[in-house]
Parts: structure tokens; C-alpha cells; sequence
């Protein structure tokens, strides 16, 4: 009677403990048990900027995959995403990475196409744009003020006064 | 000057022999434990003293810390605009630092001390004397099964901390302070990888292995007296203490 009732008790314990371990592992850490639901497509970048494993993909601010490989193709960088079944992609669609808020989260949104024929599994997004690199984006600015200031006299400067205003409208 | 050196010579003898014999008391313990036959029975009975009746003061203590991480994370994330984060900083700290240690020193107070005056008061009557007498290889009797149940119950343990620390802090952060629901979740959802929950994986089982190893080895060699015992168990506490968070920086360092 003792003894059965410390084996009922361990029982119960065990349980709780893989249930919790299990939502751990598949809930939080996106541990696939059943095997890997949804199909791949891949996408080439200039540059993923930042962007990891794990990271959602987005249509219209809806989460429909994640990021699942990172790799290197030739001087590109090549990106696999895990999509859900239930998700079709044309094979005009264009994926961007974009980054939300301050703190730079990273993710990929994919603009809808309107093409008839869609991407099959393992196929790839043709249309791919990288981020704005801000670093970069500062540089060539200040770099255009610099120059200017090179050449002297005010008329040059208002010159690149303007075409700072056209970059900006970009 | 010769007496001196001749004290800091054994001093240094006496460490390392220690040392050593701690070393082989482990090696001892874990081959005994693949050895037919494998007492299955024991280690039901040890889940039961280091799971089960660890099992409510892990969930205390996990939902306490969980909800003074609510109020501490909001506190500070405040500062920055950020209290949409407070669910991703809570579970990224639950999962890889607070959970195993905090677990593990609940396992420590709760069971290793007294494991440690068990083997203790067991040695100091003589009855580990009595096994070996009776042929029973008394390190595969009572540490073996120990040290089996503290590897299954030590990663379950966490696993329960972690979720009800998470839980302890969804309820003080939405609840009471005001954070979507919505974003406590989904801030956790992108933050945690697998990485997260596997590396507090392997820190509560090489946790669990620390602090059975150093209880049952204190209590083992506890000297047979009444202060030998109560001194096995202070030191085997404050061991386990030290040598939880000496190997967690290790563990830290290696798998960020």
C-alpha cells in the first residue's frame, strides 16, 4: 500500500515535469516533434543585416513562417523559409527585411503578388530586398556634405543641399 | 622556517588527496550504477524524496520569483519604453540562469542536507558497516540510486519552476501592471530559441549531479559522532552552494 502509493506519487510528478518540459521545448523553443510542418522556399539577399533563425515572416503584419536556415550562395546570402501549409505564394511576390521599432527586431515581410502560377515547395523568391543600411545611408550623406565643402564656394553647396532633399525622398 | 614549510607541504597534500578521493568517490558511484543488478525499486523511493517532496517548494519558490521578476523587469524596462519586453526578459532569465540555480539550491535545502545526515547518522551507527558486512557494496546501495533519481528529477524540477516562474510573472506584468497579454507572449514567443531551453537543460543535470555527489559524499565520510554529522551537513550545503554557481559561470561562459 505504501509502496504503490509513492510509485503514484513519483507518477504524477513525472508528468507534470515532462509536460512542463515538453511546452518548454516545443512551445518556447520551437522543438518540431511531429516532424517539420509546412514547406521551404528560398530567397536570396545582398544582405540579411542581422536577421536570425527563428525570426517570424510576415504578410500584411500576419505571422504565416519563420526564418529556418541561414547560409551563404556564392557572395549572397541564401535564406530558407519555413512557411505554413496554408499559405500560397505567387511567384511575383517580393520579401524585404524590415526591422520594427528602436530596438531593431528583425523580420521578413512579403508583399502578395498577382501572378497565376505559385512557388512550389523548395522553390525560390526571385524578388528579394535588402535592408537600408543606416550606418551607410549617414555615411554617404555627411560623406556628400564633406566633398562639397572640398570644392569651396556656396553655389556647390547648395547643390548638395539638394540632392541631400532627393535622397531623402527616396 | 622548515616547520613551515613542511605545514604548507601537507596542507597541499591533504587538498589534493581530498580532492582525489572526491574524484573516485563520483567514478565509483556512476560505474556501480551501470552494474546489473539495477535497483529500480530505490530509485522510485529517491524520486519520491528528491521529486515529490521537493515539488511544493519549488513551486513557491518559482511563482515568488517569477512575480518579483514581473515587478523588477517592468520597473526597469520602464525606463527604456519597453514594458512589451517584460515577457521575454522574464522567461530568457527563468529559462537559462534563475531556474536551474534557484531550483537547484531549493533541491539543496530541501533534500541534499538530508541526504547528507542520513549517510551520516548511518555511518556514525555503524550501519554502512553493516552492509559491507553483509556483502552489499554500500556506495551502489545508497548513492548509485541517488545519484540516478537526482538526474531524472533535477531537469523535471526546473521545467516546473521555469513554467510557473513565467506563469508567476504573466500575472503581475499583465495582471497587475498592465502589459498586453498579447505582447508578454509574443515577445517571449521570438526571443527564446531552443538554445534557451536547452542550455538550462544541461545546467539542471550536471546540477543535479553536483549536489547529490557532494551530499552523499560529505555524509559518507561524516566522522561517527553526533558533531561529525551536523558538520557533514553544513559543509555539504555550503559546497553544493558554491560549487552550483562556480560551475554555472563555467557553463555560462561556454554555452552563450
Amino acid at each position: 500500500m505504501n509502496n504503490t502509493r509513492t510509485e503514484i506519487a513519483v507518477g504524477i510528478f513525472v508528468l507534470i515535469g515532462i509536460l512542463c518540459l515538453g511546452y518548454l521545448a516545443v512551445r518556447l523553443g520551437k522543438l518540431e516533434v511531429l516532424g517539420n510542418q509546412g514547406y521551404v522556399v528560398y530567397a536570396d539577399f545582398a544582405s540579411v543585416a542581422g536577421l536570425k533563425p527563428g525570426d517570424p515572416i510576415e504578410i500584411a503584419g500576419v505571422k504565416v513562417g519563420r526564418v529556418e536556415t541561414l547560409s551563404l550562395a556564392g557572395d549572397r546570402a541564401r535564406l530558407g523559409f519555413r512557411m505554413n501549409a496554408d499559405v500560397k505564394l505567387q511567384d511575383d511576390v517580393i520579401a524585404s527585411i524590415r526591422s520594427r521599432g528602436l530596438i531593431g527586431d528583425k523580420f521578413v515581410l512579403i508583399s502578395p503578388g498577382s501572378s497565376d502560377k505559385l512557388i512550389p515547395s523548395g522553390g525560390k523568391i526571385r524578388e528579394t530586398e535588402s535592408p537600408p543600411d543606416i550606418i551607410d545611408l549617414l555615411g554617404k550623406l555627411i560623406g556628400g556634405d564633406l566633398t562639397s565643402k572640398g570644392g569651396g564656394d556656396k553655389g556647390g553647396r547648395d547643390k548638395t543641399a539638394g540632392e541631400k532633399g532627393s535622397n531623402n525622398g527616396q | 622556517m622548515l616547520f613551515l614549510l613542511s605545514q604548507i607541504g601537507r596542507f597541499t597534500l591533504r587538498q589534493l588527496s581530498e580532492m582525489g578521493r572526491i574524484f573516485l568517490f563520483l567514478l565509483s558511484a556512476v560505474g556501480l550504477a551501470f552494474r546489473p543488478p539495477a535497483k529500480l525499486r530505490l530509485v522510485v523511493y529517491h524520486l519520491k524524496t528528491i521529486g515529490v517532496d521537493s515539488l511544493s517548494v519549488v513551486l513557491l519558490s518559482g511563482f515568488f520569483t517569477g512575480m518579483v521578476m514581473g515587478f523588477q523587469f517592468y520597473y526597469s524596462l520602464r525606463k527604456f519604453n519597453a514594458e512589451s519586453w517584460l515577457g521575454s526578459a522574464a522567461a530568457l532569465s527563468l529559462l537559462r540562469e534563475l531556474g536551474p540555480v534557484l531550483s537547484a539550491f531549493m533541491v539543496t535545502g530541501r533534500t541534499g542536507s538530508a541526504m547528507a545526515a542520513e549517510l551520516g547518522t548511518m555511518r556514525a551507527t555503524e550501519q554502512i558497516d553493516a552492509l559491507s558486512s553483509m556483502a552489499i557494496n554500500p556506495v551502489k546501495y545508497l548513492v548509485s540510486p541517488r545519484i540516478i533519481a537526482s538526474l531524472i528529477a533535477m531537469p523535471l524540477l526546473t521545467a516546473i519552476f521555469d513554467v510557473v516562474g513565467i506563469f508567476g510573472a504573466y500575472i503581475i506584468g499583465v495582471g497587475l501592471l498592465g502589459v498586453s497579454s498579447g505582447s508578454y507572449f509574443a515577445g517571449m514567443d521570438t526571443s527564446v530559441v531552443f538554445q534557451d531551453v536547452y542550455s538550462g537543460f544541461v545546467k539542471s543535470l550536471s546540477f543535479g549531479l553536483i549536489i547529490t555527489w557532494v551530499c552523499c559524499y560529505k555524509g559518507f565520510n561524516a566522522p561517527p559522532m553526533a558533531t561529525g554529522v551536523s558538520k557533514a551537513t553544513t559543509e555539504s550545503v555550503v559546497l553544493s552552494f558554491v560549487l552550483v554557481l562556480v560551475w554555472d559561470y563555467f557553463l555560462t561562459s561556454i554555452m552563450l
